[in-house]
């Protein structure tokens, strides 16, 4: 059977979103997105040059691709807001990920300033993807704000630390009826694949596919992970246990079940 | 352990410090602990600039460089200073544009500003640095926003380098379009600064230590900071630019920081103002070694922050930089107002100081293309 993602009127057969920056040159990027098969790929507005001569990024993403513009760099719900109204005035797709940062130093979301962006851009008829610490209840109000999917980070933005907010997003697996997928932190196949393992709808990469020493090797194996991790789900994991399981100390004095 | 200080406070704490005795007191093995520690801290950062850290400067290197790569990917960001008035009321002993040097004063017409945006433009570069003298006579606050007017039709990101402002004036620059405030102290240490800085306006330490400040506080959404190497003892001036840099991040959490290490050399080559022989001696030597030191000792201790590396280090030992935690660098420099327009000429001698590295943008982007990292052209988008 077909596992197809569906979001926002599009049909996705890969899981794994890759972001754009932090590659050593366009034409790298491009062909570590082609060995992905990526579906979406986030590119930071405020990088973009659509003016430019000589080199477009946006040249650089493969031709069916969906381009998600981030609003990196924005510091308030107001700087996000603008930023994807220019990213939309410039021809881009409605789909965006509200990116709203006021830590320099740690690159953490700002949730309440996201949540207010959201409210406003998905009322103006934005696809609206928010990049957020994960929180329940603001993953709640996102998915009323009419948000088209959260996205939780697993560990700071570029620190390749894996899922340390695993037992968060667990949760917010469970509880909200709208996609999660993770973003940030995720520094080896072996993370994505344990957040798709954990039932989250997609992963985004970039970091640790972009200053890998292949990148475009990279790239591959984060798209075998996802989908093997997607795969492992969707056949039902079996529970882990600790220690084996023998006797029962505790009930085998019913010798009768 | 500094709440509630400004940083004139903070600095005042290490003015009767004993720097060689500290600094010569730390072991390679503090140093190792630095190195391996994933939140350096201040004394951390001392043991990093010490001289027990020379001999483990590959092993930082390598751990700056590590750190470099996560945080800003294999990327170069490239700008390009651009001098709209040479007009100066001080007299620092080491500028070309001292009011006591006899060189052609000017400042450019708004319609020399749009031809040298234009020409700077046409090499696709969208972040630029405007500079001036010291002058509110004559590049007054709305001189600069008539040319910030100007600029923004070239431009995605506009910074300034100008003589320090009140709060008021930094954000009347932010409402026209300024996103980026450069200003260095030059030199930390007080009593050097006083000698160095002998009259003008610019004679108040305390004004021009607390601007970077007044930058954030008005909304700046990058502040630059810097000290001007060769001019007081290295290991002090770049402990204190660091924890300037940590104090500004600490306080002002949405504004990106960076930090500048342009080292003055030793042995001018020519009076960067007359263009006579002989000039301006650094009264400190600073060693390429030295300089690199301070890059990974920054990075280590201060992994968000920008490092930049401008044309005053020769093209060789810029490109040597390149790895080891610089993220952006100026090309295609001149130091002389229209130095991209006016002919050839006219401009001798005018400059504020002199360049080692002369290659224009298109050069540098193939050299950083060819070490593998990508030159970031643009890296803003104006919202204003």
């Amino acid at each position: 059977m077909e596992d197809i993602l569906e979001i926002c009127g599009k049909r996705l057969t890969n899981r794994l979103f890759v972001g754009t920056g932090k590659f050593s040159s366009f034409s790298l990027m491009k062909q570590a997105l082609e060995a992905a098969e990526t579906e979406v790929a986030t590119v930071a507005l405020r990088r973009v040059d659509t003016g430019s001569k000589t080199e477009n990024i946006l040249d650089y993403v493969p031709k069916g691709c969906i381009i998600m513009p981030n609003t990196s760099g924005a510091r308030n719900a107001d700087e996000a807001v603008r930023i994807a109204r220019i990213a939309r005035a410039g021809g881009a797709a409605d789909w965006v990920k509200i990116e709203i940062i006021q830590d320099n130093k740690y690159l953490l979301p700002d949730n309440i300033e996201t949540l207010k962006a959201a409210q406003i851009l998905a009322k103006e008829g934005f696809k609206v993807f928010p990049y957020m610490s994960p929180d329940l209840s603001m993953a709640r109000r996102l998915a009323e704000a009419g948000a088209a999917a959260v996205m939780p980070l697993g560990s700071p933005i570029g620190s390749n630390r894996g899922v340390k907010t695993r037992e968060l997003v667990e949760i917010m697996v469970r509880e909200i009826r709208i996609p999660v997928i993770v973003d940030a932190g995720l520094g080896k196949p072996s993370d994505a694949c344990e957040c798709m393992e954990l039932g989250c709808a997609a992963v985004l990469v970039n970091t640790a596919i972009a200053i890998a020493q292949d990148p475009v090797g990279m790239a591959r194996a984060f798209s075998d992970a996802v989908r093997a991790g997607r795969l492992a789900y969707l056949s039902g994991m079996p529970s882990a246990s600790s220690s084996a399981n023998a006797s029962s100390p505790l009930t085998g004095f019913l010798r009768d079940i | 352990m500094y709440k509630n200080m400004g940083y004139y406070e903070i600095c005042s704490k290490y003015k009767n410090f004993e720097w060689e005795q500290i600094f010569g007191a730390i072991s390679e093995d503090d140093v190792e602990k630095a190195i391996a520690s994933e939140d350096v801290g201040v004394k951390g950062f001392m043991a990093l600039l010490s001289p027990a850290a020379q001999t483990l400067l590959e092993k930082a290197a390598r751990r700056s460089h590590e750190i470099t790569l996560r945080n800003f990917g294999r990327t170069i960001q490239l700008y390009t200073p651009m001098y709209l008035s040479n007009y100066c009321d001080n007299s620092c002993v080491y500028c070309g544009f001292n009011t006591n040097n006899k060189i052609e004063r000017r400042a450019l017409t708004l319609k020399e500003v749009r031809e040298e945006a234009g020409s700077i433009a046409s090499t696709g570069l969208k972040t630029i640095l405007i500079l001036t003298g010291e002058s509110r006579q004559m590049s007054p606050i709305s001189y600069i926003k008539d040319c910030v007017r100007v600029l923004k039709e070239y431009f995605s990101s506009i910074s300034i380098e100008i003589y320090p402002l009140t709060e008021t004036e930094y954000s009347l620059l932010v409402s026209t379009g300024v996103d980026g405030l450069t200003i260095y102290q030059e030199v930390y240490e007080e009593d050097i600064y006083n000698r160095m800085h002998p009259s003008g306006p610019k004679s108040s330490y305390r004004f021009r230590l607390d601007a970077p400040e007044r930058g954030a506080e008005s909304g700046m959404r990058s502040v630059n900071i810097g000290a001007l190497f060769g001019l007081g003892g290295w290991r002090k001036e770049a402990f204190l630019l660091g924890l300037h840099a940590k104090y500004l991040q600490d306080k002002f959490h949405d504004t990106e920081i960076g930090v500048s290490i342009p080292r003055i050399r030793r042995q001018a080559l020519y009076h960067v103002g007359t263009g006579q022989a002989g000039g301006f001696k650094a009264p400190y030597a600073v060693s390429d070694k030295n300089i690199v030191q301070i890059i990974v000792s920054l990075r280590l201790f201060l992994p968000r922050i920008g490092i930049t590396v401008s044309t005053r280090e020769d093209a060789s030992f810029r490109e040597s930089l390149v790895p080891l935690g610089v993220t952006k660098m100026s090309a295609g420099s001149t130091t002389r107002v229209g130095g991209r327009i006016v002919a050839r000429e006219e401009r001798e001698g005018a400059e504020q100081f002199e360049i080692l590295d002369k290659r224009s943008v298109e050069e540098i982007k193939r050299m950083l293309e060819s070490k593998d990292y990508q030159p970031v052209l643009k890296d803003w988008t104006c919202l204003r």
